[in-house]
């Protein structure tokens, strides 16, 4: 494998990261809250086809990525009043959601624009396009550096940097600032919230909230900057692939990049099958390589390699006990 | 306490649940620009209008049957089995290798020995997961979703490398031999001079899905294994203290559950299908645990649940066939129905329960007063 | 505290008004009335205990002064005004602090990051560490609270846990500060530490409510003492103007019964004989460390200790769902304590019968019918049988007949556990266990929750058992009902057994001392078992 293919695979790597990402650390904030998510998917698909259609519509993608936030925030809400509010069970309201969405946005797909379950295609304003960053063109030419730089760094559309951005933000955010702190021990334990005098019920929302905004941004980034344009079921399992990186992260924040960026490459190398031939000498069958991360998740999940501890409190709803 | 009456708990709760689910369902249809009563009389005369809308909605009730019954079985071990889907994969995988690979003198031997692999694929798809949550405390929720990703990769690369026949590019098996098809509810009902459409896929599957739900009903009523299996579900702690294993439990409540929705795959692959394509389960899996919750875990709910999703996926194909709303509207129903029975639960009880209080307190007053 | 003044202040508010006053408070769960029209007035730099059964009411009268319920009825006031509490964060502004029997901190958050939860200063996490910090070193000089600022609440005791709770009250400066049962998980030496520390805590000027259903403490502690009873408030008066005696009748309503009328035991063989049981637990911690015990058919054998040294292990694992180490022989031949035929099955077929510690948990399935919970563990039972399927005729016959011979209330098989009161609870359980005729009962907190009338029955029913030569193993944190039924008492401390005593041959402060790890040879057992 020589050193542009290099390049180009970590590059794909990034790509298929992004939307992983975003959504396994909309899953952190929910989940260190003690609400467990299986519904980034349904989300995520919600805001896919939302910011698609509005942006489709209105010619602008900024406002379709507003439009997909709302959705996937609506969603949020519902499983909040479910499993908040309303102290349902949080995978049962995880899964509704998830068929909410799968249902829902074929439905009005169809109902607005009669494609079969699609959206037109998206085309210039309507698409976020990659940034070149400054001096990406001048160094292309230098050797090593110049298509680390103009190549893998450079030229992604902006939600790529948004999304790095928020593992440190969310690093900061959760351990540095008292609704970190506060966010953390709701989802460990809720009394000891609850008797400090502040809502239980307050913090967990606005975590579901957080989760909802950062799935939006995932699904807006699947339809509007991977491809242009959303089409059934595009979503395709992400979800719970940043589900299972969740896990593999041990619900923390820079662990989450890496687990990311690891299942991204695996996305990234189902569509290369001869660079792992090259590199370790036999055929690996792609649909392994598509079910690695459920494998790797399981190994983690069985404790084999090192154990992953949930948040204390997750799955469980408050109720004061007398 | 019981604030409730039980009647109100196993009818009008579920009931409530559904009206709710169904005025919604018509908002939704409402707001794509369809008319929702037109819709539903094209729904009822689709579904249930005549033997071929029946033999449809059966066919799909016996595959909600199956995949109901394995979500109910583990909830009452306070199992969550989310991975029927990937369950009823590997059913369909061991229905072909006995039908492909063993040559059946009749479909009643094939129908016995497909069962068999059926249950025993499905079981061992979740045993893994339950193992896991026995031994190691891997919670059976997230390993069941990721089984079903695995399940749906083994499936494509059993199907596109090794069962796929020379030359097909088609990612499914061969047909299945004539001896291995079963009856359907036409042959079945014919020789009692009843007629039944002959072109729908309903089969003696249906017949195997009621004598499972009976089957389990005694199992989980009648039995010692159903009265530790509500125990542990009810409380881990007083069931070890009662000596009642709960990695015992686990397992047996799992297996039988991936055994009940692996058997689904001898209705849609043997019974309709006749050779195993890529996704024959078509999210039947999924659609067991709205039927699960509709059907309160009781057999006979589940049998009730699984007869009227059976009509609303035949009556939505009609309406995808003869209007511009989609299937997708199924979709979202069962979403809904899974979101009102379950999540949102005490939504609907907590209103009725404070009713119910109120009039037990009214009662007592007068009785009070009387006195 | 160092400023003079906030005290003047307070003494100055004590000549006037209550720090609390409560008012016709009244709170029902659902059916079940918790708190009846309860009126109570609570000085300024005193304690003052509420005393009361399990289910009295305490604690739901605190939660609500603490802002955690909403009352249904009636007033708060504090130092003189009326006074809302929607919420806890209202209760800490009005200066109440609680703590909780159930410790309200955060596992893996270190004691720093617990006393700030919920009262840091700004958005910002580190100043308010840094606040929180300098504080603590204040708190910790002015009261003798010392504590490790950085340690996880994981890795410290309950009684440093305790002491966490208590800073983190006064760190919100509160004037009022509640403990409900606070001694219930501490040994009688760190209970004692723990007065000396409220004592402190009252000559600063800080009131104190202390929730308690032992006597001993209220007599010890408290400047007043209220009674409740079943919801109500039976009486308020000085606790040097009353007596133990006086204290325990209005707490049940009657006389007490304090001895239970019985035989001299007629001693048989031994039934149960235990050789260096050891027990570790999931974390890797020996929480049974070398027990050697024997009891005898016909004799009650005693385990007192402060709960959660050993005595639920011990049970568990002669129960059969512990797994343990050493020699266990039941009728001289042994029990297996791991593997397959250590279970809550194998261990009925060889005559051993168990009322487990916790009903709720353990013993009953609340949902199941009583029908059914008078299987429970039984139901391989051949009578029960029918082929394949249970007989559920069958049962529910024999559960009738139960039911008639305990006097369980209502006399319904088809009702479920979680309908009866606690006392009926506990008798079914009483009664599918002791009808079973086993060599040797296990019997844990045998009427804790229980009310009067069901305590005598259950007690008589003990005493019948043993004098039909049954071997009897009674686990109790009471220790009146230790001294009641026990024909021997061992005591444990830390997973050991400190000493054996006749009961009529000591009394509760000599086994108080042993409960506190302290034998009559020294107190080096109690600096090794710490």
């Amino acid at each position: 494998m020589d050193y542009l293919t290099l390049i180009q695979l970590l590059d794909s790597t990034l790509r298929l990261a992004t939307p992983l990402l975003l959504a396994c650390l909309a899953g952190l904030f929910s989940e260190r809250a003690g609400i467990f998510d299986i519904g980034l998917e349904g989300k995520m698909l919600a805001a896919a086809f939302f910011s698609a259609a509005v942006a489709s519509l209105t010619g602008n993608v900024w406002v379709g990525l507003l439009a997909g936030i709302g959705a996937s925030l609506a969603l949020s809400a519902l499983h909040g009043v479910a499993s908040i509010t309303f102290r349902g069970n949080q995978l049962i309201s995880g899964v509704a959601i998830n068929f909410l969405a799968a249902g829902m946005t074929v439905l009005i797909a169809q109902s607005w624009f009669k494609q079969g379950g699609r959206t037109p295609s998206l085309m210039g304003g309507a698409r976020f396009e990659g940034i070149t960053l400054p001096g990406a063109e001048a160094l292309a030419d230098v050797p090593f550096i110049g298509p680390l730089y103009a190549e893998l760094i450079s030229g992604h559309s902006i939600l790529v940097y948004m999304a790095l951005a928020a593992v440190p933000l969310t690093w900061w955010l959760l351990y540095r600032t008292r609704f970190g702190l506060r966010l953390r021990a709701v989802g460990e334990n809720p009394a000891s919230v609850d008797t400090a005098g502040v809502s239980v019920v307050g913090l967990r929302y606005a975590a579901v909230a957080i989760c909802g905004v950062l799935c939006g941004i995932a699904g807006a980034y699947l339809s509007t900057a991977l491809q242009a344009g959303f089409v059934k079921d595009m979503s395709a399992g992400r979800g719970f692939i940043a589900l299972a990186a969740l896990i593999f992260a041990k619900w923390r924040p820079w662990y989450a990049l890496w687990a990311t960026l690891l299942f991204g490459l695996f996305g990234a190398l189902e569509t290369r099958p001869d660079v792992i031939e090259s590199v370790i000498g036999m055929k690996v069958q792609s649909q392994f390589l598509g079910a690695l991360p459920y494998i790797m998740t399981v190994v983690i999940l069985a404790g084999f390699v090192g154990k992953a501890i949930p948040p204390r409190a997750g799955g469980e709803p408050y109720v004061k006990e007398r | 306490m019981d604030v409730m009456p039980k009647w109100a708990e196993v009818v009008l709760v579920p009931l409530i649940s559904l009206l709710l689910a169904g005025i919604i369902s018509a908002l939704v249809v409402l707001a794509i620009g369809e008319d929702p009563v037109a819709a539903a009389k094209l729904m009822v005369s689709g579904a249930l209008g005549s033997t071929y809308g029946w033999g449809y909605t059966l066919y799909y009730a016996t595959n909600f049957m199956f995949t109901g019954l394995a979500v109910a079985i583990a909830f009452h071990a306070r199992l969550f089995n989310i991975g029927g889907e990937g369950q009823a994969m590997l059913g369909g995988l061991g229905v072909a290798l006995a039908c492909l690979y063993i040559p059946w003198p009749h479909w009643s031997l094939a129908l016995v020995g497909a069962a068999v692999m059926a249950g025993l694929f499905g079981a061992i798809w979740a045993a893994i997961p339950a193992w896991l949550q026995a031994k190691r405390g891997s919670h059976i929720v997230i390993t069941t979703i990721m089984f079903n990703f695995i399940a749906a990769a083994l499936l494509n690369y059993t199907l596109v490398n090794m069962l796929r026949p020379k030359g097909s590019m088609d990612p499914a098996t061969a047909r299945f031999s004539e001896a291995t098809n079963l009856p359907t509810l036409h042959d079945l009902l014919s020789p009692l001079g009843i007629a039944f459409s002959k072109a729908a896929p309903a089969n003696i599957s249906l017949l195997v899905a009621i004598a499972a739900c009976f089957g389990l009903w005694l199992l989980i009523w009648r039995t010692r294994l159903g009265y530790e299996i509500r125990a542990y579900g009810y409380s881990e702690s007083a069931a070890k203290y009662a000596g009642i294993s709960p990695v015992k439990i686990t397992m047996v409540a799992m297996i039988i559950s991936g055994a009940l929705a692996g058997l689904m795959a001898i209705n849609n692959v043997m019974g309709e299908a006749e050779r195993l394509v890529l996704n024959s389960t078509e999210g039947a899996g999924f659609i067991g645990i709205a039927v699960a919750l509709m059907g309160r875990s009781h057999p006979l709910g589940v049998f009730i649940a699984a007869i009227l999703f059976g009509f609303l996926y035949q009556g939505g194909a009609e309406l995808a066939l003869w209007t511009s709303i989609p299937r997708e509207l199924i979709v979202v129903i069962q979403a809904l129905v899974i979101l009102f029975t379950g999540a949102l639960d005490n939504m609907v009880r907590m209103p009725l329960e404070k009713l119910f209080l109120a009039r037990r307190r009214a009662r007592v007053a007068k009785e009070g007063a009387a006195n | 505290m160092s400023d003079e003044t906030t005290v003047k202040r307070q003494a100055i508010a004590a000549s006037t008004s209550p720090a609390i006053e409560l008012k016709g408070i009244s709170k029902a769960f659902g059916p079940v009335q918790a708190n009846k029209d309860i009126s109570i007035r609570v000085m300024p730099g005193t304690i003052h205990g509420i005393i009361g059964e399990n289910g009295a009411g305490k604690s739901t009268l605190m939660s609500i002064l603490y802002g955690f319920y909403k009352a249904d009825k009636g007033e708060v006031w504090i130092n003189g005004s009326k006074t809302e509490i929607p919420d806890s964060q209202a209760a800490i502004a009005a200066g109440i602090g609680m703590v909780f029997q159930h410790f309200k901190l955060v596992e893996n958050f270190t004691v720093l990051e617990n006393i700030i939860l919920g009262a840091e200063d700004g958005r910002l996490l580190k100043p308010s560490l840094a606040k929180a910090r300098r504080t603590l070193v204040e708190l910790a000089n002015d009261y003798g609270l010392n504590v490790d600022p950085d340690a996880l609440i994981q890795d410290i005791g309950v009684g440093m846990q305790q002491r966490v709770e208590i800073l983190k009250a006064l760190y919100r400066q509160a004037d009022i500060l509640i403990l409900d049962e606070p001694t219930g998980v501490l040994t009688p030496a760190e209970a004692d530490q723990l007065f000396r520390i409220l004592d402190r805590l009252k000559s600063e000027g800080k009131t104190i409510i202390l929730i308690t259903h032992k006597l001993r403490e209220i007599m010890e502690t408290t400047d007043t003492v209220s009674v409740m009873r079943r919801g109500e408030m039976t009486a308020t008066v000085k606790t040097a103007e009353t007596s133990p005696a006086e204290l325990a009748e209005l707490m049940v309503g009657r006389k007490v019964l304090l001895r239970v009328d019985k035989k001299p035991a007629t001693l048989g063989e031994v039934v149960l004989d235990i050789k260096g049981l050891k027990v570790v637990d999931d974390k890797g911690v020996e929480r049974l460390r070398g027990i050697d015990l024997q009891v005898r058919a016909g004799e009650v054998l005693g385990i007192a200790g402060v709960a959660g040294n050993g005595q639920s292990e011990l049970l568990e694992v002669l129960g059969g769902y512990a797994d343990g180490t050493g020699e266990v022989r039941l009728n001289g031949a042994p029990l297996d304590l791991t593997g397959r035929l250590s279970d809550g099955q194998s261990r009925r077929n060889r005559g051993i019968a168990h009322v487990p510690e916790d009903r709720q948990r353990e013993g009953l399935i609340m949902e199941y019918q009583a029908w059914e919970n008078t299987a429970f563990g039984y139901h391989h039972d051949s009578e029960y049988r029918a082929g394949l399927l249970m007989n559920n005729a069958a049962i529910r016959e024999d559960t009738a007949e139960k039911m008639e011979r305990f006097d369980v209330r209502p006399p319904n098989p088809k009702l479920a556990a979680k309908n009866f009161s606690g006392g009926n609870q506990q008798k079914i359980v009483l009664a599918r266990e002791i009808e079973r005729n086993p060599d040797l009962l296990l019997i844990g907190q045998p009427t804790r929750g229980v009310d009067i009338g069901a305590i005598e029955f259950i007690h008589q029913q003990i005493v019948a058992l043993r004098d039909q030569g049954k071997a009897i193993l009674l686990v109790s944190v009471e220790l009146e009902e230790i001294l009641a039924l026990s024909d021997r008492i061992a005591v444990m401390f830390d997973g050991q057994v400190m000493g054996e005593r006749q009961p009529d041959q000591t009394d509760e402060k000599e086994l108080g001392l042993l409960m506190a790890g302290i034998t009559d040879t020294g107190a080096a057992t109690a600096a090794k078992g710490t």
